[in-house]
């Protein structure tokens, strides 16, 4: 596994976080007071009904957003403190995303997408082709290496979504509803994928998801009720 | 230049918008190289001017005629190099709109005069010896066919024959080249010597007479000091002369037409104008469609800058395209040569207008590309992916 933890395993520690959004003379608090910490090697879900906050906290600890308050140690760095351009050479670093609706890009193939977060990386094209095959292979995806985004059916996408986050080998995979956007069938190929690279590749990953189904596949699962973590969901 | 295929693969989106887009700016760069080639037609002979000659007219206007005796005097006058003449022949082979420059000269001191005009020195000893030869240049040879050795019959809008005929037939002894690409190889000269006789066969009121002096001084540091001893000679003669440098004397020919630069200048910064808008919206529009990918490319780790750069490229490559595309289908349709039968016989598209049309391009796509640019690179991450 890539990365660093803190010396006692910890890769996620979020302490005292709290969010608010402007919204013209109104202020929304979004998460409040949180704390929360993933050990390196878990599989967590965090659940929560909508607008709870989860893909909030997701964006907190992947470091596309910022604390209002509190602050946000990923991988023994602080996140909510890194300017921009840090941010970017750090995610580029520590995160893979994968999002809901797979998010992409429709004028590049399976292997370009794939292949779209080696090219921030000194990695020649030889090496980054090999990484891309790895990646795709551990998908199950190889055969559909030349195919666009709109011939691939939900479920292709979404592997080529997941080759993409882990191509780099980061850190922390995050997950925004990997499975919201497929039936059933596909769903469960998602999350089989998700459990092997937990188990077997060691991947720390934080997964969001409305579904109890989903949710039973990771190792822990917390739940988010407005704005506030528990480890049971909140009636 | 690892990001080309995704700039590539994002232009490529919507084919038919780029498509659109790409010929408006293709237009545009056909139309500067055209007007290029124009502009070069008609002010190129300023630039190729020699700057140690001078023209020699009557004060009144080029229409009147000197006389021949002036010659001489000016040759005589401190500076002076070289004296030639010339005489505006205004003929017409076959038809009216086989329009080209022929003159009476004398061919000895002609030819040293205007070295840029190239004859084999065997066609030279020809014209020398032969007094209905004419030479011809390369273009027009070429146009009409002829070749050294043929009979030409011109009609003269101005000189008759002794019998009142206006047809007067040449033996094309030689075909001249140009030194330069912008040379005018158009023009048939022939023998001053035989044009006069003729005039004087038929007690003609304008005999001895030529249409314009040029003179090659020893010193182009002279040349003013020259041209005022030239009109001081023949002050208060019956024949006055205004001297100026050969490049005013071109300039004025040019002016006749209009400021040829600030036309140019007025329609292609419309048409640029024009191009800016198109592009720009299309490029606007581009980022606007991908706001959702521009917000996983910085998720997943690309820096504003290179965000920035990608747009910034993007524009770059398709203003580059077109306007190469544009100033290529320039170059190919003007290097026929001109294409009005005579009227505009240096038109070409000169290598350094195609160098400042590239650069056209490149401004335009920077132009073009700079505010969708800075929309991209200010995207707030987590905003972004909302709109995918």
């Amino acid at each position: 596994m890539n990365g660093t933890t803190g010396g006692d395993g910890v890769l996620v520690a979020v302490e005292g976080v709290e969010k608010v959004f402007h919204r013209g003379s109104e202020d929304i608090h979004v998460l409040k007071d949180l704390h929360l910490t993933v050990p390196a090697g878990q599989f967590l879900a965090l659940m929560g009904p909508s607008g709870s906050g989860k893909s909030t906290l997701l964006n907190l600890i992947g470091g596309l957003d910022r604390p209002t308050q509190g602050t946000v140690h990923v991988a023994g760095e602080r996140v909510d403190q890194l300017s921009d351009h840090r941010l970017a050479s750090w995610r580029a670093r520590h995160i893979g995303f994968v999002f809901q609706l797979y998010n992409l890009m429709p004028v590049l193939t399976a292997e370009r997408n794939v292949e779209l977060p080696l090219l921030l990386t000194p990695l020649s094209k030889a090496e980054r082709r090999r990484h891309v095959e790895a990646a795709l292979a551990m998908v199950g995806l190889s055969a559909r290496a030349k195919h666009f985004p709109r011939t691939l059916s939900g479920g292709e996408q979404q592997r080529v979504g997941i080759a993409r986050g882990i191509v780099t080998d980061p850190t922390l995979l995050l997950c925004d509803e990997p499975t919201g956007d497929l039936d059933r069938k596909s769903g469960d190929e998602i999350l089989d994928l998700l459990q092997a690279l937990n188990r077997e590749h060691g991947k720390t990953i934080i997964m969001v998801t409305h579904d109890p189904h989903a949710s039973a596949r990771a190792s822990r699962t917390v739940y988010l009720n407005k704005g506030q973590l528990s480890s049971a969901p909140v009636n | 230049m690892k990001f080309l295929h995704l700039v590539w693969g994002n232009l490529m989106r919507k084919k038919l918008r780029t498509a659109l887009t790409l010929l408006s700016i293709v237009v545009a760069f056909l139309l500067f190289g055209f007007l290029s080639a124009i502009k070069e037609a008609l002010t190129g002979g300023v630039s190729i001017a020699g700057a140690n000659r001078l023209i020699v007219r009557h004060k009144v206007s080029i229409i009147q005629l000197l006389p021949y005796s002036y010659k001489a005097r000016m040759e005589r006058l401190p500076g002076v190099a070289l004296v030639t003449h010339q005489t505006w022949f205004g003929g017409i082979y076959q038809d009216p709109k086989n329009f080209f420059m022929q003159c009476p000269v004398d061919p000895e001191s002609f030819l040293a005069m205007f070295p840029e005009f190239l004859l084999p020195p065997a066609q030279k000893a020809a014209w020398l010896q032969t007094r209905t030869g004419a030479i011809v240049g390369r273009k027009t040879a070429e146009r009409f066919g002829w070749k050294v050795g043929d009979r030409v019959p011109i009609v003269s809008t101005i000189w008759a024959q002794p019998d009142g005929s206006r047809r007067w037939t040449f033996d094309i002894v030689g075909i001249f080249d140009g030194r330069e690409k912008n040379t005018d190889t158009t023009p048939l000269f022939f023998r001053y010597d035989y044009f006069d006789e003729v005039r004087e066969q038929g007690h003609s009121w304008d005999r001895g007479q030529v249409g314009w002096y040029t003179i090659r001084v020893s010193d182009p540091a002279q040349a003013g000091a020259v041209a005022k001893a030239v009109d001081a000679e023949f002050e208060n003669s019956s024949a006055e002369t205004k001297t100026e440098p050969e490049g005013a004397f071109v300039q004025a020919w040019v002016n006749q037409v209009g400021n040829i630069a600030l036309i140019t200048a007025s329609i292609l910064g419309a048409v640029f104008f024009t191009i800016l808008l198109v592009a720009g919206n299309t490029m606007s529009q581009s980022v606007r469609e991908r706001i959702g990918e521009l917000g996983v490319l910085k998720a997943i780790g690309f820096t504003n800058g290179q965000v920035l750069a990608m747009v910034l490229l993007e524009s770059c490559v398709l203003a580059l395209l077109g306007g190469g595309l544009g100033l290529g289908l320039a170059w190919l349709a003007t290097s026929h040569g001109d294409p009005t039968g005579g009227y505009l016989p240096m038109f070409f598209l000169p290598p350094r207008d195609l160098l400042v049309g590239l650069g056209f391009s490149l401004v335009l796509g920077v132009v073009t590309g700079v505010l969708p640019a800075l929309q991209a690179m200010r995207l707030r991450v987590a905003e972004a992916l909302r709109r995918m």
